[in-house]
């Protein structure tokens, strides 16, 4: 507690304009114009598409970074929102579907999915390092298989189809502008989110017991209740790319959730880097733009050779992902007024 | 001064996220997406469906009504995101007017679905054979001039229980819609024959380890009817016979198919005397097929003889390569010539003469066959008997067959 209110009474005080760094601000413009530039298959297939695995990637992050718990479930939450969403909305697999509007159908989703998350982490905080990782894989492949073999709940291999984004305020979130800019909102909420629940109380606890879990516990912390509720979060998060997801494809089946989707929101995360919440979203970016555009420079045959290797030479260049490379490059370019001239 | 860096460094990326969609010059080719499985299970599947779409094109010399084709290639692991995501690119980022794909039958429903959404684009199927992808619901804009799984089937029910005395059979298929299509086709014919099917047994695609369901086939049974596709086909047959297991075997049309039969070890002597159905036939000594197995051949890597999977993207490029010419290579008005060629076309394939019915689906010749051992060792799959002319409905009136319900893990049931 004591170390939060220090931490704010040290900051100088700042207009809100300034505390976002004209970074922000320049990457907020930048994303709002966006769509006067990008066709559509831009739009929604590579940016809505990065956003939404973004979201998914930061709630991993959200997880790693603050809370030293690397899940590989992440994709499983969004699949229980998903799911959700084609069985309490409609579908035309003509299994389930109830009908609700989406207004109702969303949040309950989302819910479902942070509860879902809640679990999975109740039961993996009992673990720690890659035994997490091997716990939380189990469970995703678990229910990838439970899905595709599930016919009453799941609908088996082929899922659901048919499922429509919502229309309203005489806008289908659906059309290309429009669900870019739901994706964009999701998203920029998400990451505010984060970047301020990492300087809250709750944020700062949870890094304490990432760091020294032991020390928190002798102090008096419930270190297991605040590693669920951070589970719990992150399911909102994971829920709520999820519920976009299942928006952005008009279906969701097994594949959705598959052991390699969920091995590529770990990989998003791990390229973009973990240090800060706008990691996922570069990582994101990148590793949609190469499983989009590789089979085009090498051929049918080998891309995923292609996406390896460049993955692989991330990592090797820097360990930390794309910022830490731009961490390493800002202090050079920093210095570079100082330099003289040729 | 750092302002302006992270400016650069923001419109950098921006320019970086435009540019591709920039670098789509018009240019006098004509542009087809080729849609197949070039990753996950099928991946074997899907590289000789490939090499039947470009014997098509090579047929032609890469050009149709004077213009060059430029092939486009999309790729999917047989989940129906995966298909429809790469659809999505070909059509709305590369800017394909005529798509040829997909492979697998799930893949084949979700293109339908997505083929509502984009009327002005062309699409022809490329081997998935789901009985729904045209029979109902079906799409204005899509071709399918390969028949479906059940049609592959015909005359193979008959046989089995007429000509090899099989009246009790087991099922082990795939647990998705093509194989549920398959299983239909044959036991449309088994069951009306009087045969019965006691035990149907449904395994995930990819399955490793099929002991459990070898455990669950009744031993009382005739044979085992197996739809099941490359490395899972392998995977179950090798386990079958590595459990002791003699029950004879009656294929589907993938699970003896030459993905299968040049596979190595032991399981060639199980696979002899197999009778199966398709719509191809590796004996068949007709001139057409001959010379389709001569260029087939030429492409790199080709099996001994064409898979039905290359044979499929042949007919369904084929296809769309005549309609191209008849419509003088313009699809300016949103396709429209195009659809109207396609839908009336009507050309002898290697395996004979094609057509469609009123939801663009192929009426086409079956192949009846048995797996022998060809002269050079190679297996081969013998011609026993055609079936000509089979319709998607099978012979069955339309109004009737539609009352015996879409197909599904337990449509249709003879236990």
């Amino acid at each position: 507690m004591s170390l939060t209110l220090a931490a704010q009474d040290a900051a100088p005080q700042q207009t809100w304009l300034e505390k976002l760094g004209p970074g922000h601000i320049i990457l907020a413009v930048a994303l709002v114009l966006y769509p006067l530039v990008a066709s559509d298959f831009f739009l929604t297939q590579i940016g809505g598409y990065s956003l939404i695995f973004g979201m998914l990637a930061l709630s991993l992050m959200m997880l790693a970074g603050y809370g030293g718990m690397v899940s590989l479930a992440q994709i499983t939450v969004a699949g229980i929102a998903a799911y959700a969403i084609a069985i309490l909305g409609n579908n035309n697999s003509n299994v389930l579907g109830f009908g609700w509007p989406w207004w109702l159908a969303a949040p309950f989703a989302v819910l479902a999915a942070a509860v879902a998350s809640a679990l999975i982490g109740w039961i993996s905080v009992r673990t720690e390092g890659i035994y997490t990782i091997m716990i939380t894989l189990a469970i995703a492949t678990a229910t990838y298989y439970f899905a595709q073999q599930n016919y009453a709940i799941f609908n088996g291999h082929s899922g659901y189809a048919g499922i429509h984004a919502p229309s309203f305020w005489g806008v289908n979130w659906r059309d290309p502008k429009a669900f870019y800019y739901l994706c964009l909102g999701f998203a920029v909420l998400s990451y505010a989110a984060i970047l301020y629940g990492a300087r809250s109380t709750f944020g700062l606890t949870l890094q304490a017991i990432r760091d020294n879990p032991r020390r928190m516990r002798a102090l008096g912390y419930d270190v297991t209740a605040h590693k669920v509720f951070a589970w719990f979060l992150a399911g909102i998060i994971a829920g709520l790319a999820g519920v976009l997801l299942v928006w952005f494809n008009g279906r969701v089946s097994p594949g959705t959730i598959g052991v390699d989707v969920a091995i590529d929101v770990l990989i998003i995360a791990v390229i973009g880097g973990l240090q800060h919440p706008i990691g996922p979203f570069l990582g994101a970016l990148v590793v949609v733009l190469m499983q989009t555009f590789a089979i085009d420079i090498v051929g049918a045959e080998r891309f995923n050779t292609l996406i390896g290797l460049v993955f692989l030479v991330i990592v090797f260049v820097s360990p930390d992902g794309i910022l830490g490379l731009w961490g390493r490059i800002k202090p050079y370019l920093a210095q570079e007024s100082l330099r003289s001239g040729p | 001064m750092r302002i302006h860096r992270r400016t650069l460094l923001a419109l950098a990326l921006a320019t970086g996220l435009t540019a591709p969609s920039l670098a789509l010059a018009a240019d006098d080719g004509i542009k087809i997406g080729l849609l197949a499985t070039f990753e996950g299970p099928f991946t074997v599947l899907g590289e000789d469906g490939e090499r039947g779409a470009m014997t098509a094109v090579e047929e032609v010399g890469g050009k149709v009504a004077g213009k060059t084709i430029e092939i486009v290639k999309g790729s999917s692991d047989a989940s129906p995101d995966s298909a429809v995501r790469a659809a999505r690119k070909l059509v709305e980022q590369d800017g394909v007017k005529v798509l040829v794909g997909p492979l697998s039958g799930d893949e084949g429903l979700a293109v339908k679905d997505y083929a509502k959404t984009q009327p002005t684009v062309t699409f022809i199927n490329g081997t998935s054979a789901a009985q729904d992808t045209t029979l109902r619901n079906p799409a204005e804009n899509f071709f399918r001039f390969s028949t479906d799984g059940a049609q592959w089937m015909a005359g193979l029910g008959t046989y089995a229980f007429n000509d090899k005395g099989y009246k009790k059979v087991a099922t082990v298929a795939e647990d998705y819609s093509f194989p549920y299509t398959q299983v239909f086709g044959f036991m449309a014919e088994f069951c009306k024959a009087g045969g019965k099917v006691p035990s149907k047994s449904w395994v995930p695609i990819g399955n490793k380890d099929y002991s459990s369901v070898i455990a669950a086939i009744p031993d009382d049974v005739d044979a085992i009817y197996v739809a099941l596709g490359g490395a899972d086909a392998v995977n179950f047959l090798t386990q079958y016979q590595q459990s002791g297991g003699t029950a004879p075997l009656i294929g589907g049309s993938i699970t003896v198919d030459q993905t299968v039969l040049t596979s190595k070890g032991k399981l060639r002597d199980v696979l002899i005397g197999t009778p199966a159905a398709g719509p191809t036939a590796d004996t068949n000594d007709s001139p057409s097929w001959m010379k389709f197995l001569e260029q087939y051949k030429k492409q790199p890597g080709a099996f001994p003889s064409p898979s039905l999977f290359a044979h499929g993207y042949y007919v369904n490029m084929k296809a769309a390569l005549l309609a191209l010419e008849q419509a003088g290579g313009d699809v300016s008005d949103g396709g429209a010539k195009l659809r109207d060629a396609l839908s009336k076309l009507s050309f002898d394939t290697p395996t004979g003469k094609v057509s469609l019915d009123k939801n663009r689906n192929a009426i086409a010749d079956i192949f009846l066959t048995e797996v022998t051992e060809g002269a050079d060792g190679n297996l081969l799959n013998k011609l026993v008997k055609v079936v000509s002319q089979v319709n998607q409905t099978l012979g069955i009136p339309e109004d009737e067959f539609m009352k015996l319900g879409a197909v599904n893990r337990d449509n249709p049931s003879c236990p």
